[in-house]
């Protein structure tokens, strides 16, 4: 016996099937039965080309106009201003001396961070797999475990730990319970920095555990029985088996994980605001501040520190790009 | 006890445990804290006052005060133990208090008695407590804040968003498996070249096209330039070629529209790769940030992220509200986790979809 929501859904798709029916029939007969193709595409390329391709000519357009007006046609023309602010640097090494110093500083923040939160990342979602794919009782339960937080909307993990490490929060009181001196964690440039990589990596170990461990299960079992056979020590087995046939499915959870940890935003925007001062602010932030948070938006140095963001992603992306085929390849060889 | 431990760490067909069980068992549980706790902390913290929040060091289990009905009209007034000169204490419930002294009569005592009534200098009572849980912080939310506003808007976006995903994403999925016609290589790669180009870039120009096409500060804005996804074409065509061609040839034989093989063939055997798809895109939407941030600033608009993010950032946090906001938006997640975990995890091992 169908309930009232079922047959509601029922007859809300007979009536999507019966409106677009007609029109469709039209299209068959002008068009032919091959070329009805292009209206079943319409709808998506339609979305793309207007929220994706448009707006990549579009940003190209702001970053070499000038002026703080929305409208393309007020823009004037600057040529590569935006661009040459962006880089005007006494010493790139040392953001203080730049025009745009928060600019730079975004740039090293996002440079830092990638690189520690990737590599412990990686690691600990090795370990996790490893451990994962040992015979354990309750398997589903422990890989639920870790999977969750990713889950989780990244408003709600800020949250999480804004309340677990705010300055009367449960950390501190355990801390104090320790005898230790209380710490305001988040108002500690250092501090700030740890924790926004501690919860990033929290947040997203999961899933990069989960690819892991499907790059673990496909390791031929045999393997393991003929070291096993040799009385091989655990290490030796994970460093002659595991991590040689591994070693693709880590590159790809490498290169992924990188292309994210440039791009991260959310978790840090809730969490610290980019603060203490610039300590935790990304480029990402840098760019939503540009262009929509200041009293004179200056979008076309926000274009233009997109496509610096876009050079770098597509870079990480050809390299991704580059080692799936070669790991294709490996597969096919290995077949 | 050690039996027990004997019987955790035990695996199949081998000797006594070595060094790599203990360091499993280890990392299991201390990644069982640090994974499960947090989110317990929360959901335990929402459930307190907030007086009790501002404690420190916090409880573990929400108290609040206790309070107990007195006289006719049955009115709940607040409980405390008063110490006396000779040492010995008393639980009292409080009438009224006037400064530094307090009116207070034994629990069980009629309040018209006058004879019973005591006056307490505050500074020799405690307030007594009891485990309490402030569902309040859950039902004000309502009264106080547009939160069924947050919450529709959230609805709204998510439901119609991925039922608008499924439709379009299925369309060109089909088209791309089930057509031979010129340029079908080339525009399924221009849809996965798509995937190159995250949001995050294209930030500021959206925000011009969103506002030409008059949908700033529209649910819709937020809803058209999400529902067309390169990894939801690519995980419906990858299924849509494992249908047999002969059954689109046979309906054709009979004459069947291409919109009616569509929809009638083709979609419900997709149904297992939709499922898929639906469930990603509940939570992408549902997760949403820095888009709706950029595109919804009227806080009517607001979704639940959104209304998360701008209380927090009040000057006073309340947090007892927050949190209990926080956990409501845990909660649909937390349900699809619960009963699709399996299908979540195998579409993340198998199309590596986020």
């Amino acid at each position: 016996m169908p309930g009232p929501l079922t047959r509601v859904a029922a007859a809300t798709a007979r009536i999507a099937f019966g409106l677009a029916e007609a029109p469709m029939r039209l299209a068959q007969h002008a068009l032919g039965v091959r070329r009805i193709a292009w209206i079943f595409l319409a709808p998506n390329l339609l979305i793309f080309g207007t929220f994706t391709f448009l707006p990549i000519v579009i940003n190209f357009y702001y970053a070499f106009t000038g002026g703080a007006q929305l409208m393309p046609a007020e823009r004037p023309y600057v040529g590569a201003e935006n661009l040459a602010t962006l880089f005007d640097c006494g010493n790139f090494l040392d953001p203080s001396t730049c025009r745009k110093d928060l600019f730079w500083r975004a740039v090293f923040n996002t440079a830092k961070f990638s690189l520690a939160q990737v590599a412990l990342m990686v690691a600990f979602s090795l370990v996790t797999a490893l451990v994962l794919n040992r015979k354990i009782m309750g398997r589903g339960f422990w890989r639920g475990v870790y999977f969750y937080p990713v889950l989780l909307s990244p408003v709600v993990v800020a949250l999480i730990w804004k309340w677990l490490l705010q300055r009367e929060g449960v950390l501190n009181a355990a801390l104090a319970a320790g005898g230790a001196t209380p710490v305001v964690w988040l108002n500690d440039p250092s501090w700030a920095f740890f924790w926004v990589v501690f919860v990033t990596i929290w947040a997203h170990m999961g899933f990069y555990t989960l690819i892991l461990l499907a790059g673990l299960q496909a390791i031929p079992k045999e393997l393991y029985e003929a070291a096993q056979m040799d009385h091989a020590s655990p290490w030796r087995t994970f460093s002659r088996i595991t991590l040689p046939l591994l070693m693709p499915n880590l590159v790809v959870v490498l290169v992924l994980a990188l292309i994210r940890a440039v791009q991260t935003f959310d978790e840090v925007f809730v969490l610290t605001g980019g603060g203490p001062g610039s300590a935790t602010m990304f480029l990402v932030q840098f760019i939503y501040q540009t262009g929509f948070m200041e009293p004179i938006r200056l979008y076309g140095i926000a274009a233009a520190a997109s496509l610096v963001l876009a050079v770098a992603l597509i870079v990480l992306t050809l390299v991704q790009l580059r080692f799936t085929r070669t790991e294709r390849a490996g597969a096919r060889e290995r077949e | 006890m050690s039996r027990a431990v004997d019987f955790l760490v035990r695996t199949r067909g081998r000797g006594a445990p070595d060094w790599t069980d203990w360091f499993t068992w280890g990392y299991l549980i201390l990644g069982f804290v640090l994974m499960f706790v947090p989110v317990a902390w929360l959901v335990l913290s929402s459930f307190k006052t907030e007086g009790a929040l501002l404690e420190f060091p916090p409880t573990l289990l929400p108290y609040g005060p206790k309070t107990v009905a007195v006289g006719p009209d049955r009115k709940e007034l607040p409980v405390f133990v008063v110490r006396r000169d000779d040492g010995s204490s008393q639980e009292m419930v409080e009438l009224r208090r006037i400064g530094l002294v307090a009116t207070m009569l034994p629990i069980g005592a009629d309040p018209a008695d006058d004879a019973k009534i005591v006056r307490v200098p505050i500074d020799r009572r405690e307030p007594v407590r009891e485990f309490r849980l402030a569902t309040s912080n859950y039902t004000e939310l309502v009264r106080k804040f547009d939160f069924v506003r947050y919450l529709w808007n959230s609805v709204f976006i998510t439901v119609v968003a991925t039922l608008i995903t499924l439709l379009f994403n299925a369309m060109a999925a089909f088209a791309l498996a089930k057509y031979r016609f010129r340029g079908r290589h080339t525009v399924f790669l221009v849809i996965l070249a798509t995937l190159m180009v995250p949001p995050t870039i294209v930030l500021v120009p959206n925000f011009l096209v969103v506002s030409q096409l008059g949908l700033l500060n529209s649910l819709w804005g937020v809803i058209w330039p999400a529902v067309a996804t390169p990894t939801g074409v690519f995980l419906l065509r990858q299924y849509m070629l494992t249908i047999p061609d002969e059954l689109i040839d046979a309906a054709r034989m009979d004459h069947a529209s291409e919109w009616r093989i569509f929809w009638r063939i083709v979609l419900p055997l997709s149904a297992p790769a939709l499922a898929v798809l639906a469930i990603f895109s509940v939570m992408w939407r549902w997760n949403d940030f820095l888009w709706p941030l950029v595109v919804l600033s009227r806080s009517e608009k607001f979704t639940l992220q959104l209304a998360l993010n701008a209380f927090q950032g009040d000057l006073v946090t309340q947090w007892n509200y927050l949190l209990a906001m926080t956990v409501v938006t845990m909660i649909p997640v937390t349900i699809v986790f619960a009963f699709l975990q399996k299908h979540i995890t195998t579409g993340v091992a198998s199309a590596g979809v986020k």
